[in-house]
C-alpha cells in the first residue's frame, strides 16, 4: 500500500465552498493534493471582466491557505463541441437538455480526468455530493449522504472504470457541515454563495441567452383540441409542466405547458396543475449508461428520478435489444420531459441512467410531448 | 526534490551582496533625500551614488537617469511622456507587434487618445526589418519604440541600425532594454538611443525599482505630479533602499558581464544538447544565433503549454511561456503569433527557458533530464 503522501490527487476546484473543502479534507488526510481550476466558457463581458478570473482568484487564495499547488486548464473548445453544441441541438429539437450531465460525462470526468492523469494523478477528486464504494471488486456510486444535495442524478453517465479513479470527499457530509468546516478553517470561500443555474448562463436571463444562439420563431398557443389561447415566443423557451410566462389569464385554473408540435410551431397548453395531459406512465430512454453493466438484468424493478431533487418513484426497467430502456412507472407521473435524464437507483446505489426520449400513457405514445 | 529555476527572464534571485548593500540603508539612511538637514543629505548622497552607477552602465549622464518603480513605469513614461511632450511636432508613433505589453498596451491607449501608431511586423527569425521601419517613418513620426531583446524569444533586435537610421530624423528612439541590460554592452550615445528602460529585478536586484534613461534634450511630459524629485519628471519620495540594491546589482553585473554571458550560453547549449541526446523533438523559435545567451524559446510539437508547465512545476522545473494563462484562458503568445501566424501550433506549445545566477552545470543537466522525461511521456 502506498502512503497517502505518495498518492497524487488532482482536485477540480471551481472557487466555490464545496471544492475548497474537498481539497482541504484530502490535504488533511495527507494526500499529495494538486488544485486545478477548469475554464470551460468564456464569459468576458464588454469591460473585459470575467467571473472565471474572480473564481480562479478564490482558488488561488484557498490553495495558498492549504499550501497546495494550483493551476488552471482550459476546455473551452471541448466544452463548446461536446456540451454546448448538444445543448443547442436539443433545444432545436424542442427538448429540454441537461448540460450538467453532459459536462460531467464529456468534460469533468473525461477531458479533465485525462488531464489529471497526464499530470501523474492517481485520483481525480471533485466537490460533488456522491460516494464511491468498492463492493466485490466492483466500483459503485452511492447517493451523497445529504439527501438534499445528492448529485448522483448529474453523474449518471459515469462508468465503473472512471469511478475507480475518482474521489468524492464530501460524499458522507451534510452541506451545513461543509460550510462549518470551511468557516472553522477560515477559508475565503466559506460564505461564498453557491452557484445556481447552468454554469455558462449564470445569473443571466435564460431567454435572452438562448436567443443569442438560436433564432426564436413565435407561434400559436393552443389546447390539444385546437383552441387558440395566445401566442408563444418560440418553442425553445418552454418546458413541459411550465406555468410561468404563458401570459394566459382569465378565470379558472392556471394554464400549463403540456407539449409542443415542432413542425407546426404550436405550443400545447392545458388548464390545471393536475391536468391529465401532464401525466404519463411509461417512457423510452436512449443514451443509456450502466455504471456496472455486468450487474444489470434484462428486466428488473428499481426506483428512478426523472428530474433533479425529485423523490424516487418505483419503476420496472426492461433493457431493449438496441440498448435503450423501456421504463414503466408504478404510478403515473407528472411532467416527464424529453431531453432530461432518467436515473435509476437500487436503494442508495445509483445504477446509471439515460435520456428521456419518448413518453407514453396507457400504451399510447404521447406525440404532443415531443 | 530539488527545485530548478529556469525563468530568469521573469525575475531573478537577489544576491547576498545586494541584500547586504541594502541593509544599512534600511537601518541608517532613513532620511528624505529632499530634506535640508544632514539626514536628508545622507540619503541624497546615497541616491546620487546609485544614479552615477546607472548612468555609467549605459554611458549616459547622471541627469539623464530617472528612477521609476520598474520597467513598466519607465515604458509608460517614455511613450506617454514623449507623445504628450512633442505633440506639436507630430502625432505618429512607431513600435512593433512583439513588444512587451507595457509598451503595447500603452501604445493602444495613445491610439485612443488620437495618436497614430504603426506596429512593425516581425519575421520568423524573430526580428524586425529596417526596411519596414524606413517605410513607416513619416514627417509626423515623433517616437520609435523598439525593444532591445525580445523577452519571449531572446532575439536581439537591430538596435544600432535603428539608431543610425533615426540619427537624421526628428523621432526619438526609445528601447525597452529590460532583457538586454546587464548582459549586452550598451552605449546609448554611440548607438543613438534617446531613451532606454531598465529594471533592477531582472539583474539580481530588488523589485520595485527601475530607471528610464532619457536624453536631456527630450521634452518629456511627466505622468504624475507632486514634488521636484527626478527633476520633476517623476515626483514622489525616492526609493533610496531600492536604489542602493539596484546600484550594487549593477556594479556586480557590469563587473562580470562577459563571464556570465559565456556561462549562460554554455547552460543553454548544454540544455538543448541534453534534450537532443534524449531524443526529444523540439524546434527553436527565432534565429538561435541572434539570441541573448540567457534565453531560448523551444516548441515541443504535440504538446500544449498548460500541460507542459503544470508537469514541469510538479517536477520542480520553473519555466514559462509567452502565452498568458489567466484563469485557464490560454491566449496564444502574441510574439510567436506575430512570427508564425496565429494558427501555428507553436503559439501554444512553446516554452521559454531562461538561465541565470540560479543555475549550475549540474542543475541544468538535471532540468533537461526532467523536461525530456515529461515531454516524451506527453508525446508518447
Amino acid at each position: 500500500m502506498k502512503d497517502n503522501k505518495d498518492i497524487r490527487v488532482v482536485v477540480g476546484m471551481s472557487g466555490g465552498v464545496d471544492s475548497s473543502v474537498a481539497a482541504l479534507l484530502l490535504k488533511e488526510q495527507g494526500y499529495d493534493v494538486v488544485g486545478i481550476f477548469m475554464k470551460n466558457w468564456d464569459d468576458t463581458d464588454e469591460f473585459g471582466v470575467c467571473t472565471a478570473t474572480e473564481d480562479y482568484d478564490d482558488v488561488i487564495r484557498v490553495c495558498n491557505q492549504l499550501d497546495i499547488p494550483y493551476y488552471a486548464v482550459n476546455f473551452e473548445k471541448q466544452y463548446w463541441d461536446k456540451v454546448f453544441t448538444y445543448f443547442l441541438d436539443e433545444y432545436k429539437s424542442g427538448r429540454t437538455p441537461n448540460p450538467d450531465v453532459m459536462c460531467n460525462k464529456e468534460i469533468k470526468f473525461k477531458a479533465f480526468l485525462d488531464h489529471a492523469i497526464s499530470l501523474g494523478a492517481d485520483y481525480l477528486a471533485t466537490g460533488h455530493y456522491a460516494q464511491v464504494r468498492k463492493t466485490n471488486g466492483h466500483y459503485e456510486m452511492l447517493r451523497g449522504a445529504d439527501d438534499n444535495k445528492d448529485q448522483t442524478y448529474f453523474l449518471n453517465q459515469l462508468t465503473e472504470d472512471v469511478l475507480a479513479k475518482v474521489m468524492f470527499p464530501l460524499g458522507d457530509l451534510p452541506k451545513p457541515k461543509v460550510r462549518e468546516i470551511a468557516k472553522e478553517h477560515g477559508l475565503v470561500t466559506a460564505d461564498k454563495k453557491d452557484s445556481t443555474g447552468i454554469c455558462f448562463i449564470g445569473e443571466r436571463n435564460f431567454k435572452q441567452f438562448l436567443s443569442e444562439y438560436l433564432p426564436a420563431q413565435s407561434g400559436e398557443m393552443q389546447t390539444l383540441e385546437g383552441t387558440v389561447k395566445g401566442r408563444h415566443d418560440g418553442l425553445m423557451y418552454y418546458t413541459i409542466g411550465q406555468r410561468q410566462g404563458l401570459g394566459i389569464g382569465g378565470s379558472g385554473d392556471p394554464w400549463f405547458v403540456v407539449g409542443k408540435n415542432l413542425q407546426a410551431n404550436i405550443l400545447y397548453v392545458e388548464q390545471g396543475y393536475s391536468n391529465d395531459k401532464l401525466y404519463s406512465d411509461r417512457l423510452i430512454a436512449t443514451d443509456v449508461n450502466w455504471i456496472n453493466p455486468d450487474l444489470v438484468q434484462e428486466t428488473f424493478t428499481c426506483t428512478a428520478k426523472f428530474r433533479y431533487r425529485q423523490a424516487d418513484s418505483p419503476v420496472t426497467v426492461t433493457v431493449l435489444e438496441n440498448g435503450h430502456v423501456d421504463v414503466v412507472f408504478a404510478e403515473s407521473t407528472r411532467a416527464i420531459t424529453p431531453g432530461q435524464a432518467v436515473v435509476f437507483y437500487d436503494g442508495d446505489v445509483c445504477l446509471g441512467g439515460g435520456t428521456i426520449d419518448e413518453v407514453f400513457k396507457d400504451d399510447h405514445y404521447l406525440d404532443y410531448v415531443g | 526534490m530539488e527545485q530548478i529555476y529556469l525563468d530568469h527572464a521573469a525575475t531573478t534571485p537577489m544576491g547576498k551582496a545586494v541584500i547586504d548593500a541594502m541593509y544599512p540603508v534600511y537601518t541608517e539612511i532613513f532620511g528624505n533625500p529632499s530634506s535640508v538637514h544632514s539626514f536628508g543629505r545622507k540619503a541624497r548622497q546615497q541616491l546620487d551614488g546609485a544614479r552615477r552607477v546607472m548612468a555609467k552602465s549605459i554611458h549616459a549622464n547622471e541627469k539623464e537617469i530617472i528612477f521609476t518603480s520598474g520597467g513598466t513605469e519607465a515604458d509608460n513614461l517614455a511613450l506617454i511622456g514623449t507623445a504628450y511632450g512633442n505633440r506639436e511636432k507630430g502625432n505618429h508613433i512607431i513600435t512593433t507587434v512583439q513588444e512587451h505589453h507595457a509598451t503595447l498596451h500603452t501604445a493602444e491607449m495613445l491610439e485612443k487618445q488620437g495618436f497614430d501608431v504603426t506596429y512593425l511586423p516581425v519575421y520568423e527569425d524573430g526580428k524586425i526589418k529596417i526596411a519596414d521601419l524606413k517605410e513607416a517613418l513619416t514627417d509626423a513620426t515623433i517616437l520609435v519604440s523598439i525593444m532591445y531583446v525580445n523577452n519571449e524569444t531572446g532575439v536581439i533586435q537591430p538596435i544600432e541600425e535603428i539608431g543610425q537610421l533615426l540619427a537624421d530624423h526628428q523621432a526619438y528612439f526609445h528601447t525597452d532594454a529590460v532583457q538586454a541590460f546587464g548582459l549586452l554592452s550598451i552605449d546609448v550615445k554611440e548607438m543613438g538611443i534617446d531613451m532606454l528602460t531598465a529594471s533592477a529585478h531582472k539583474v539580481n536586484g530588488p523589485k520595485g525599482i527601475g530607471f528610464l534613461y532619457a536624453d536631456e534634450t527630450i521634452p518629456l511630459q511627466a505622468l504624475q505630479f507632486g514634488g521636484e524629485q527626478e527633476r520633476k519628471r517623476r515626483p514622489g519620495t525616492e526609493n533610496v533602499v531600492g536604489a542602493a540594491g539596484f546600484q550594487k546589482a549593477v556594479e556586480l553585473v557590469m563587473e562580470d558581464k562577459q563571464q556570465r554571458s559565456v556561462r549562460y550560453q554554455e547552460y543553454k547549449e548544454l540544455f538543448m544538447q541534453a534534450l537532443q541526446e534524449n531524443d526529444v523533438v523540439f524546434y527553436v523559435n527565432g534565429d538561435l544565433d541572434s539570441t541573448i545567451p540567457s534565453i531560448v524559446n523551444l516548441s515541443f510539437p504535440g504538446t500544449n503549454v498548460e500541460t507542459l508547465l503544470t508537469n514541469f512545476d510538479l517536477d520542480g522545473i520553473a519555466a514559462s511561456s509567452g502565452s498568458a494563462c489567466t484563469a485557464g484562458s490560454v491566449e496564444p503568445s502574441h510574439v510567436l503569433a506575430a512570427m508564425f501566424g496565429t494558427n501555428n501550433a507553436c503559439t501554444t506549445n512553446s516554452i521559454r527557458f531562461s538561465f541565470g545566477a540560479y543555475n549550475t552545470t549540474e542543475n541544468t543537466k538535471e532540468a533537461a533530464k526532467r523536461v525530456a522525461k515529461i515531454v516524451k511521456r506527453l508525446t508518447a
